[in-house]
């Protein structure tokens, strides 16, 4: 779309699925970033996260303090000590990840998949959430309400949930649907006002976020949501016929909202790549003034993408009120909507990439309780390990500047910030 | 318009003086809500209110010997405050001028503020409102918002955004705190501002050596500060609280003269230092950005960094001290959390940076405007308890929102426009 002549709104799929090395000047924010991000500089960023989550370990295990204190007579044992550390961390991580020879060989189905049911469980919402977010992001819109979407998604599909009796088929269902109503409703909101008034959607999607941690806090102090006998902030429990049903049998947590994160992925793959909607949230995404003088309304892209991205995160809430746990509290949303913007980051916003980066994500918070409750190391490491891969991914020229790796400095300015004002 | 003429020797010299307008939005929308006020005043405090019921203002707590209190009527000065507020927002619709708007929605809400504290007065079960008590919890709730928002003013200002003010708290609330214990309060308090300067560091050199996405990086960041501060927090000071987290409580410094003036005294003259370095502070980033030479050249990077640097300013170099002051700041405001709680716990800030944020843009970028908003949402927050105590009946986390709505409400221009520095977030490369 850059130099040609060639009118965007005939030939759309020539002029934007065209390989960016073609392009002499990339435009927009995701085409520069994956230029900037080699698959190289991806795994170099998640060695050099787990080389600094490594030694933080070293840092934490107390044998290795103690050695340190005699380092400068004996440095060996310092060293010994804190690689057995990491070693034995990162064992556990993996155990409680993939596969933990010590509960298989109790030869039950649950000592076998045990560790792969927790990591689908923990990828399941990443999953939804970060499709949520890089729906958005190709937009050109940072949906950081993902908190909030994943709130009201969870408290409407858990209301339908615990206050209507239906069959079976038709609760769940309801349940679902109400819970994606919840999340479009309110991610709709901020492109609403993005779009009508040009409210910066950072701003006001953080606010709606508090907004609904305070709605939840409110609804978990009213009878008829709270379980009596109220004393607690929780809400009445989920009936059996409105829970997402378990895939590999009921001792194990992974459930069928896994079956709803692939089934959206495969739809956030074919909106963007196929349908006419997405190449209009795409070019909106990519320049926004050529979008409008092309003919298309960048403020109905707006509203629709929120609506779908916070129905995204709506169903991300589903899987966590419907599926993983049937009561809601006050943190029913885990951290979900922060985790996800790392999600999308790492998976560079296309399908594909966001569900091989949730279930990492997925798999490193499964393992990291694992390895709290093995080796005594706090489980924040995942969150530090997390937030350093996305910035080492982000700042590819520090990765490269690490590596001493050759290649395009250019790496991602120009419009990939973007003001408040813009 | 106003036109002066004055005669100088043979030239006539006309000076006209253009008054920025009022937008439309702006005039409707500050009358409406004046007008909401008024009338949700007059509905809820006046017609609804307790008539046989007088409102007993305390200037201190119950226990406190010789408290002054003086007794009102809560009904007519409902009706009194919501008539008021009403004959303003009609004032407003008549004649808005725009330098006035802050100071018409102030008073509207004091007055509203003043109606709904006699109101609660006189449904109290206590009978009574602890006025001074309420406003102390004010001023404590809002300095560190006052911090994390003179924080972004810097930051901002000169064209950094920063999510990440939760971040430098946390971070410098972690490190105050371990300090603190270790060495003791003013190490404490210096090293709480360092760790700020320092995360404040670490966002200056990803957001403008490596042009990463300012939203993106100040999430990120703020992740890593919660992951970092939570490990090192199990890993080390659960363990050994006594000797890593047990740092000591700030006294209240009382200022000779000036602590004894009676409400005025204990309220602003009888705190922490914290307290008194948030007074120094509202005044010098004040004076810093708008008096100085420094300010001057931060806000012309802010807005037109290619103008800046073509006269000669460092713009790179001015971002980066401007963000790591606003770290230090930062941090501060976080220390201000582990010398009142006297202990650091997990995630201690709890979403306080993101309300600093807000009070930021609610306060359209001006150190001023930032602390003004600082003190409403801190006063928002100290009536949720006076109300959860007073009033049970009032969902207090339905009060709680009120800052998150304003802010929308703010940002969305139904009452004025807000504006951020024109180059804000755009990272500049010279060439």
């Amino acid at each position: 779309m850059s130099e040609q002549t060639v009118d965007p709104a005939a030939d759309p799929q020539a002029a934007l699925t065209r390989p960016p090395e073609d392009e002499e000047q990339p435009h927009g924010f995701w085409a520069r970033y994956a230029r900037a991000n080699s698959l190289v500089v991806t795994v170099l960023a998640f060695v050099t996260a787990l080389v600094i989550g490594g030694l933080l370990i070293a840092v934490a295990d107390p044998r290795t303090q103690d050695a340190s204190h005699y380092f400068f007579q004996y440095p060996w044992d310092t060293f010994r000590y804190g690689f057995a550390a990491i070693w034995h961390g990162y064992v556990a991580l993996f155990q409680g990840a993939i596969f933990n020879p010590h509960t298989a060989s109790k030869g039950t189905w649950e000592g076998y998949v045990g560790p792969i049911s927790e990591t689908l469980t923990n990828a399941t919402p990443l999953i939804l959430g970060g499709l949520s977010v890089g729906l958005a992001f190709r937009a050109g819109l940072f949906n950081i309400g993902g908190q909030g979407q994943v709130i009201l998604g969870a408290t409407c599909a858990g209301f339908v949930g615990f206050h209507w009796h239906l069959p079976p088929g038709l609760h769940l269902l309801l349940g679902i649907l109400a819970g994606m109503l919840g999340g479009a409703l309110w991610g709709g909101l901020a492109g609403f006002l993005k779009a009508k008034t040009g409210a910066h959607e950072v701003i006001t999607t953080i606010m709606l976020n508090y907004v609904a941690l305070y709605f939840l806090a409110y609804l978990l102090s009213v009878k008829g949501f709270q379980a009596p006998p109220y004393g607690q902030a929780i809400s009445n429990a989920v009936y059996k016929s409105a829970q997402l049903p378990p895939l590999l049998g009921g001792s194990v947590r992974v459930h069928g909202g896994l079956i709803l994160a692939l089934l959206a992925a495969w739809f956030v793959h074919w909106l963007l790549t196929k349908s006419t909607l997405g190449f209009r949230l795409r070019a909106v995404g990519a320049n926004q003034f050529a979008s409008r003088t092309a003919g298309m309304s960048v403020e109905r892209s707006y509203i629709t993408v929120m609506v779908i991205a916070g129905a995204l995160c709506g169903l991300a809430g589903v899987s966590q009120i419907l599926g993983t746990n049937s009561q809601i509290t006050g943190d029913i949303d885990a951290g979900i909507g922060f985790d996800a913007i790392t999600v999308a980051l790492l998976g560079r916003a296309n399908a594909r990439g966001i569900v091989a980066a949730g279930l990492l994500f997925g798999a490193l918070h499964a393992g990291g309780t694992q390895m709290q409750s093995a080796t005594g190391t706090p489980i924040d490491l995942v969150q530090v390990i997390q937030s350093l891969i996305v910035l080492f991914i982000a700042a590819p020229m520090l990765v490269r500047a690490i590596y001493r790796l050759r290649g395009s400095t250019a790496g991602v300015g120009g419009e990939l910030a973007k003001g408040w004002n813009g | 318009m106003t036109a002066v003429a004055e005669p100088v020797g043979e030239l006539t010299v006309e000076h006209v003086v253009t008054r920025a307008p009022v937008s439309r939005a702006q005039r409707i929308g500050g009358a409406v809500s004046l007008a909401f006020l008024g009338l949700l005043t007059l509905w809820r405090f006046g017609i609804d209110g307790h008539h046989h019921q007088k409102a007993s203002l305390r200037l201190g707590a119950l226990g406190a010997a010789h408290v002054p209190h003086f007794t009102v009527p809560a009904v007519p000065v409902a009706w009194a405050a919501g008539i008021l507020t009403i004959v303003l927002g009609l004032l407003w619709l008549a004649a808005p001028r725009r330098r006035w708007f802050g100071l018409v929605m102030g008073v509207g809400i004091l007055l509203f503020t003043v109606a709904l504290i006699c109101w609660l007065a006189s449904a109290s079960s206590f009978a009574f409102v602890d006025v001074v008590g309420l406003l102390t919890s004010t001023i404590n709730l809002a300095v560190p918002l006052i911090l994390g928002a003179l924080c972004g003013v810097m930051c901002e200002r000169s064209a950094v955004i920063n999510v990440a003010i939760e971040g430098q708290m946390l971070g410098g609330a972690w490190a105050a705190a371990l300090m603190g214990s270790v060495i003791g309060a003013t190490a404490g308090i210096i090293s709480g501002a360092l760790a700020g300067a320092l995360l404040g560091w670490v966002l200056a050199v990803f957001a403008i050596r490596y042009l990463v996405n300012q939203v993106v990086l100040g999430v990120v960041l703020n992740v890593f500060a919660a992951g970092l501060t939570g490990f090192f927090y199990d890993a080390f000071m659960q363990p050994h609280t006594e000797s890593l987290n047990q740092p000591p409580l700030l006294d209240p410094i009382k200022i000779p003269g000036l602590g004894d003036i009676p409400v005025i005294g204990p309220l602003f003259f009888n705190t922490s230092v914290i307290v008194y370095m948030t007074y120094v502070l509202i005044v010098l980033v004040d004076i810093w950005l708008f008096r100085t030479r420094w300010g001057l050249r931060t806000r012309a990077v802010g807005e037109h960094p290619k103008a800046a640097d073509t006269v000669g300013i460092n713009v790179l170099a001015m971002r980066y001290r401007n963000v790591i002051i606003g770290g230090a700041i930062a941090g501060l405001g976080g220390s201000y959390f582990i010398f009142q709680v006297g202990q650091f716990q997990k995630n201690i800030t709890s979403g306080q940076g993101f309300i600093a944020l807000a009070a930021l843009i609610f306060g359209r970028w001006s150190p001023r405007g930032a602390v003004a908003a600082a003190l409403l949402f801190g006063f928002a927050s100290a009536m949720q308890t006076t109300l959860s105590i007073n009033a049970p009946s009032i969902p207090s986390n339905v009060v709680a929102m009120l800052p998150y709505l304003a802010t929308i409400i703010a940002v969305a221009g139904l009452v004025g426009k807000v504006r951020a520095p024109a180059a804000d977030g755009e990272p500049y490369v010279k060439g």
